[in-house]
């Protein structure tokens, strides 16, 4: 199994998904690194994304935008907080109005990622992502979304126990 | 599906969902839900399963009530407690959603990784 752990902090507004992976550290972080790489794995396959404008340094805004099938093409943006190549990239993310600019209206959400490799190429990844708020959390949700509400009961246990 | 319609800032919808996940952030009120989900309790019966007083119970009963996790009905002078399946899985589903999302994006990169070992492409 690729993802190793999810945690889910609902009054911190948080989740957090560890994963490891078979390869060295420079190679996961050229995943991020590389907008041409990137652009493979972010978007869903129905949603495929774009890097317009992609540089990880401390400030800068990156900006892509996603492809649907009837054509649209949403946007979105991170700003870039903190970088420590290869081990740390943390950065706010959200929606693009329809200039391609941060939405004003549209909610975001802090991620941080940290990388660490042990033993010797295999590279562990977390992911951390709160949202400013639940109501952001809400809105998030019903936007990105292709799944359905599928909460099993089941699921619904578990994130009660 | 991806939709702008969600821009449109929903104060009410806000509301509600502070509401809920105020009212699941207790221990008490989680277990009171799970309880309610395989039947209707009487609060007195539900007072019982808890060291506290009947009155806390009640407060804890009204918060559930007030985010819709659960509904009240009188029966004589008993108030019956019942959990509100949909409400529940609206705020599991907000969770498991985000979490499938990045599956799909992890599930993705390790192929990518693997495609890329494969071709020795180093930058």
């Amino acid at each position: 199994m690729t993802v190793m752990k999810v945690e889910k902090d609902v009054e911190a507004k948080r989740m957090t998904i560890v994963s490891e992976f078979a390869a060295p550290i420079d190679r996961v972080w050229q995943l991020w690194e590389n907008p041409r790489l990137l652009e493979r794995w972010w978007g869903p396959p129905t949603y495929p994304a774009t890097f317009v404008d992609h540089d990880l340094s401390v400030g800068s805004m990156v900006t892509y935008f996603m492809t649907g099938p009837s054509g649209d093409r949403p946007g979105g943006w991170w700003r870039v907080l903190e970088v420590d190549v290869p081990n740390l990239l943390r950065f706010e993310s959200g929606f693009a109005d329809d200039d391609g600019l941060p939405s004003t209206v549209m909610p975001f959400m802090i991620n941080r990622v940290t990388l660490s490799e042990h033993p010797k190429g295999v590279t562990t990844m977390a992911i951390e992502t709160r949202f400013a708020s639940l109501a952001d959390m809400e809105k998030i949700m019903s936007m990105g979304m292709e799944e359905g509400m599928k909460g099993a009961l089941s699921q619904i246990d578990a994130m009660l126990a | 599906m991806l939709t702008y319609n969600y821009m449109v800032v929903d104060m009410t919808s806000d509301a509600r969902v502070d509401r809920l996940f105020h009212a699941l952030a207790d221990p008490t009120r989680r277990d009171i839900v799970k309880r309610s989900l395989t039947g209707e309790f009487s609060v007195s019966a539900l007072a019982g399963f808890y060291p506290m007083s009947f009155a806390a119970v009640q407060k804890h009963v009204a918060v559930l009530s007030a985010a819709g996790l659960v509904r009240k009905r009188r029966s004589g002078r008993e108030q019956l407690v019942s959990g509100d399946v949909d409400s529940i899985r609206r705020v599991g589903a907000l969770l498991d959603q985000f979490e499938e999302i990045w599956r799909g994006r992890i599930d993705r990169f390790d192929t990518l990784l693997i495609e890329e070992s494969g071709k020795g492409a180093e930058k």
